[in-house]
This record gives C-alpha cells, structure tokens and sequence, in this order.
C-alpha cells in the first residue's frame, strides 16, 4: 500500500522527529510511504481564524498535491478534521454562494481518504500491536479535534496500550480542552494559560512521566506550559511512542 | 457593578480580571463540574437521546422555516382565547408597550418570573425609569437584583456567588426592597432559601401585574409554557390579575405533541432533572373562549423580534435561534469555567452568548466583535447541545463576518459589512502566510533560514507573541525541517536519523 504522509506545517517546521517517527512506524509495518514534497499547510489556521478565502486555495493545493494517493495519513488530529470536516463545508459554502461547483468537486476526492494516523492503523491496517517497546509511565490527552471532530475513540488508547512496557495513567479530565485553540492561544490568552495549566495539573497527578497526544499544536502548548511551571513531565507525540521498539528506543 | 452590559470591554480584557479571581474560579468551577457530571447522568439514562436531539432540531428548523405562518397562527389562538397580542421590533418598543400596559392598571409595582427576554431588553431599568418597580422572584435573579449585580449564567444567574456572599447580600439589602432578612441569618442553604421565602411571599400576595417570559409557545391552541425548579414562577402566573409575557418570536412549536421533545430535552440538559419540578401553561385569559380559559383574568402577549428576524435571515447562522436556553453549554465550557459569565458583556454568557449577542446586537461595538473569538473551538458545547447547534460553525462564521466584512441584515435591511478595524496586522499575516504556504519553496526557504538561526531566537516574543511567551516557553526550533531530511535522507533510506 502506498501512502502519502501529510505532515503538517507545524510538524515539519517544529517537530521533525513526529515526521520521521511516521515514516519509521508505518514502513516497519510494511507500508510504502511517500512525502509529497510540494506540501504544505491545510488552511485550517485560516479557515478557523475567519480567513476562509485565504484558506480556499491551500484546500486547493492540498487536493492537487494530495489526489492521486491511495490513502492521506497525518499525525494531527486536527488536521486530519479540517480535511474530513471542514473540506466539504468549505465546498457547501462555495456553492451556496453561487461560486459554481469547482471548490467542492476540487475537494472532494481528498477528503474520504484522509486519516489520522491512530484512525488509519487501526481502522485501514487493523492492528493495535504495532510492536512497539517504551518503557515509560503515560498520561494520555485526547485533544479535542481528534476526539469530537474524528471521533477517534479510544483507538489511541488501545494503541498505548498494546505497547511493551508502557504503563498508561487515566487522565483526569481528559476530554477538557487544553486551551490552545491555535490563534486563541494569542487572542485569549489569559484562559489559554489557565486552561494549560489545569491540563498540566491533571496530568501531574497522574504521576506519569510523559503526557502523550496526537497532536503536535496542543503538546506544544501544554509542554510549554509544563516548561515554565517547571513540571518533570514531558509531552509526547503518540507516533513517537508507536515508533519506538527495543532495538531502537525512542530518548 | 452595574446593572447593565452597556459599555463593555472586549472579552479578553473583561475575562484577564476574572481568570485573576480566585474566588470566583473556586465558584465556577465547582458549579460547572457538580452540574457537567448530573447531566451526563440524566442524559445517559435516555435510550433515544440521540432521536430526541435530532428530533428537537428538526422541530425548531421546520418553525423557523415557516415562522411567518406560526406567529400569525399564534396570534389568533392567543385573541382568541381572550388575550391580547403586542408586537415589539426591538427593546424600546418592547419596553415600552410593557410601561404602558403597567400604567394602565394603575400599579406602580409587578413581580416577575425569571426570564431571558426583559432581561435582554433591560426591562426592569425601564420600569425603574418610569416609577415603577420590578421585584424578581426566582432566587437567583433575585440574589443578582439585591446584589446590584448582573446575571452570569443562564439558568443560575448567581452561580458566580457562593452561599457566604449570598448572606450578606440578603442581610445588607432585603430591607432596602421589602421584608428584612431574620436576624443572625447564616449561610446554610435552608436559612437563605427560608429568608427568601419570606421576603417574596410578601410580593406574591401583594402583586396586581405579574411579567414574564415563557419557554414555549404553542401555536394551535396559543398555550404559553414555563418550566421552572421553585414555583416562584408559578406563583407569579396565577396570582395576579394581569399577566404580560414578553417572548422572543424564536420560542413557538407548532403544537402540543412537539412539547414531549422538549420537555424530556431541556430539564435533563439544564437541571439534570427527568422532568423539572414546575410546568405551567397559560391559555388566554380565563374568561377568553366562552369561559373555559386558565389563564389570568387579563393577558398580554409581547412578542419580541430585537434581532431576531436579521438572524434568521444568515444561513448559518440562523440555527442559534433553535436554542432552548438550557444553559448545557456554558456549564460544558472551559473558556466559560475560567472568564465567567460577566466576561461576555450580555444576558447570555457562554458559547450560546458567543453567537447570540453578535447576531442580536449585531458586530460594531467592541465586546460584541471579541465575542466570536471566546472559544478555543473545543466542541464541547456543540457535543452537548439538545438541539445540535454546531456553535463551532457559526463561531467561525462570524469570525469570517468580522475579518472579511460581508453581506447581512440590519434592521430587516441588507447591507455590506466592511472588514472590521483592527485586524490589519493579523490580515496581512494571514495573506503572508498564504502566499508561503502557496509556494512551497518560499515556505521551506523560511524554514531553514529559522533553522539555521535558532541559537537567535528569544524565548520571549515581542508584539502580539508576547501573548504566548508570557505564559508558555516557546519550542526550539529543530536543527532542519522534517522536508530536508527526508531529501537528504531519501526517505529514511539513506541513512540519517
């Protein structure tokens, strides 16, 4: 099978190692895997702020950099939702506005084949032993896009919970957001701040080394928040943790 | 405090002081969390929630549909049955016509039902203005109007207040409006509801107009609803000799088998109740309709556009005109939990608020433009909705309203709005970052020069990163994008990390 990783500009800008550790996960798992190099940013960041005609030609770009793949996986849950979700809504307002059907014919082969990388494991590859080993302590976030804009589940969880060593702390309340909301993290950032730092409070509790999620934007606002409250925990990428195996274990 | 939202200053100004706020936080979050996990309790009990929900969704759309047909339906069951129907393009007519209907009773003094409606309109300040006083029944309402506070929730309009505060309001100022509070009242809930008790038993007994809204009306029969926990409400729709009803035009259901939708929906989102302790219906008066009506011995029907007609006019907007006021959203909010319900400058507070006060009062003041932006997007509000108002997706409407400028109706007027002021930096970043984005050699040019400068990057920003760098460390940047290394690395092939 070959697919194409969708990165994401956050990740490939700011996270390489969630990038590389994809690419390790799903060839181990005998998947072929490609980088479109002509990527880049799937809008939501526009979309989401107001700027949806900014964001329409990068829906755009990403449809024809992206169309001819069998399957489109991203570490980002909310990437992965602005392609499922919001792709088709853009295409529906296009075409309400009388902006023919070009948008929404454009989009539309993209979105059903686009996955968030725990969704395609378990969904398209059907596994939840990936032959993982991390011998850690983690807390588990399920960020807010992945959990109710995929509807992810507790697919993530079986994944941690298959891996050799690991041992998985409930989160207490997990299904609260952790405040980052990409530009609200600016705009407001006053409750962005005290959101993070009741997220990084719940998962200290945990006493868990790690807090793990699938989604590079949130773990880079609770891991700087965790940062400047001096917290020992660490934030993880989930991909990270699947990638890592006894022969070659993640740091 | 004042008692109204005029003036107010842009959620994330209003919201820094209460984040600051210890008490508060302690008062909201206690409150939000004890009520977040009944609801879930009460909902889970319901095999068709998921039925119900959609069911609610599809009767409030079809209404609102065809809400021409429903209003004129309902005025005629309403004159029929004996009551009078008043109709209010905005606040000031309303108020109004509720000054005037007043005035010609003789009364200088009505007790109220706690309603969202007058308090939208700013009707008791109204009253007020033309000498005549308004005494809320409901407890909260009452325990804000004391306080010469504003409400912060929907539901418990006091939920910033705890039991201590709440003593000394009623010890301060019960005097001041009627009956005094006992001497040495404590904070225990059965002396404060007790004090309470008393204080408004004097109202009841003595009230000739009685004001409220209602949560329903029933279009085929004009049968008016108000679901209530404490029989305050009750009280003031059967005592009185006039009763007026300022209700929002949004609130008709065509008919009285539409009714078991909601009334399974709302107490169970709002109060985490199976069925709310009060269900009172008003028909008319009781003389209407050859002397078989229930209502009071004279009834007026105020029905209240203020907006809402505009609102139904947006596409996406429209669907905030479903909402049912059961407050499950802002209790569900975490953005609510920190700021508090005074942050967002209107008699709806929340996610609800959020898109309810822009679409109402319209974007041009300032609070009212920040309100779209008091929302990390969470979706927690939309997952909870009885009637499944995507609040998300009209959030992101009206930020796009608000950036973009667009067409809407005012005051049943199309018009054009202009982008508004003061996202020029943001807008010309968002384009900046487009034109990057478009062109993936210009983005990965910007990514290696950050790369290669990242022994220079401060850990604090400056201008509008400052927000983030206050509060948070900033990620260091990696050595090389995840792109160059899969060039230089063909994949992963060849070698490298």
């Amino acid at each position: 099978m070959r697919v194409a990783l969708f990165l994401t500009c956050v990740n490939d800008t700011l996270y390489p190692d969630t990038g590389r550790a994809v690419v390790k996960l799903l060839t181990r798992l005998g998947v072929d895997v490609d980088f479109p190099m002509s990527q880049t940013c799937c809008g939501q960041a526009h979309y989401n702020t107001g700027y949806r005609h900014e964001a329409e030609p990068l829906a755009r770009h990403f449809s024809d950099v992206f169309r001819d793949y069998e399957a489109i996986v991203t570490p980002s849950g909310s990437c992965g939702a602005m392609v499922r979700e919001l792709y088709p809504r853009m295409g529906e307002r296009a075409r309400a506005e009388g902006r023919g059907e070009s948008l929404a014919t454009t989009l539309a082969p993209v979105v059903p084949k686009t996955y968030e990388l725990t969704e395609f494991l378990v969904d398209v590859m059907g596994v939840t032993d990936v032959g993982a080993y991390y011998p850690h302590t983690v807390t588990y976030h399920p960020t807010c896009h992945g959990l109710r804009g995929l509807g992810l589940g507790d697919r993530p969880r079986r994944l941690l919970q298959a891996v050799k060593g690991l041992e998985l702390k409930e989160l207490p309340g997990a299904d609260e957001c952790c405040g980052f909301g990409g530009t609200f993290a600016l705009k407001n950032a006053d409750v962005s701040a005290a959101m993070g730092a009741d997220k990084v409070r719940n998962a200290e509790s945990t006493g868990a080394e790690v807090l793990c999620a699938a989604d590079n934007s949130c773990l880079m606002h609770i891991g700087g928040t965790m940062s400047r409250l001096e917290s020992g925990m660490r934030p993880v990428h989930i991909a990270e943790i699947l990638a890592s195996t006894e022969e070659e274990p993640a740091v | 405090m004042s008692g109204t939202f005029v003036g107010m200053p842009a959620f994330p100004e209003a919201a820094h002081e209460a984040v600051g706020n210890r008490t508060l936080r302690a008062n909201l979050r206690h409150a939000t969390h004890t009520i977040r996990a009944k609801r879930e309790k009460a909902v889970a009990e319901v095999s068709d929630w998921a039925e119900l929900r959609e069911a609610g969704k599809q009767i409030k759309d079809h209404t609102l549909r065809h809400l021409d047909r429903y209003l004129v339906q309902l005025e005629e069951s309403v004159v029929a049955a004996g009551g009078t129907v008043h109709w209010a393009a905005d606040a000031d007519e309303a108020n109004e016509i509720v000054t005037k209907l007043v005035k010609m009773t003789g009364e200088s003094e009505v007790v109220k039902v706690k309603s969202m409606a007058t308090q939208e309109i700013g009707l008791n300040e109204a009253l007020e203005a033309e000498g005549i006083r308004a005494y809320e029944t409901d407890l909260a309402e009452l325990i804000v109007q004391l306080g010469k506070d504003r409400p912060s929730h929907i539901l418990v309009p006091a939920i910033h207040r705890n039991r201590g505060e709440i003593r000394d309001i009623f010890a301060r100022e019960m005097s001041e409006w009627g009956r005094p509070a006992p001497e040495g009242l404590t904070d225990t809930p059965a002396e404060l509801a007790e004090a309470a008790r008393l204080h408004l038993r004097e109202k009841f007994l003595r009230a000739k107009v009685g004001i409220s809204g209602a949560n329903f009306m029933v279009a085929d029969t004009g049968t008016l609803v108000v679901v209530e926990s404490e029989g305050n409400g009750r009280m003031c729709l059967t005592l009185p000799e006039t009763l007026i009803s300022v209700v929002g035009i949004e609130k008709i259901v065509p008919t009285w088998q539409d009714l078991e939708v909601f009334l399974q929906t709302l107490p169970r989102s709002s109060t985490a109740e199976r069925m709310n302790p009060y269900t009172s219906m008003w028909t008319g008066t009781r003389d209407g309709r050859a002397g078989e009506g229930d209502g009071p011995q004279n009834f007026h029907l105020v029905l209240l556009d203020n907006g809402r007609s505009d609102t139904l006019a947006d596409e996406v907007g429209r669907q905030a005109l479903r909402c049912i006021r059961c407050s499950a959203c802002l209790n569900v909010c975490p953005v609510y939990e920190r700021a508090g319900g005074h942050a967002y400058g209107s008699v709806y507070p929340g996610p609800i608020g959020a898109i309810l006060s822009p679409q109402l009062r319209g974007t041009a003041s300032e609070i009212d433009a920040s309100l779209p932006y008091a929302s990390s997007l969470c979706g927690a509000c939309y997952e909870v909705c009885p009637v499944a108002i995507d609040i998300p997706e009209v959030l992101v409407h009206l930020r796009e309203r608000i950036v973009e400028g667009g067409p809407v109706v005012r005051e049943g007027n199309k018009v054009v709005l202009k982008p508004a002021k003061g996202h020029a930096a943001e807008r010309a970043a968002m384009r900046a970052a487009r034109w990057a984005f478009s062109h993936p050699g210009a983005l990965r040019t910007g990514q290696r020069l950050a790369s290669r400068t990242r022994r220079l990057h401060p850990r604090s920003l400056p201008g509008p990163g400052k927000a983030w760098s206050g509060t948070r460390d900033l990620p260091a940047v990696p050595a090389e994008p995840f792109r160059d290394w899969w060039q230089r690395t063909n994949g992963g092939k060849e070698g490298g990390k």
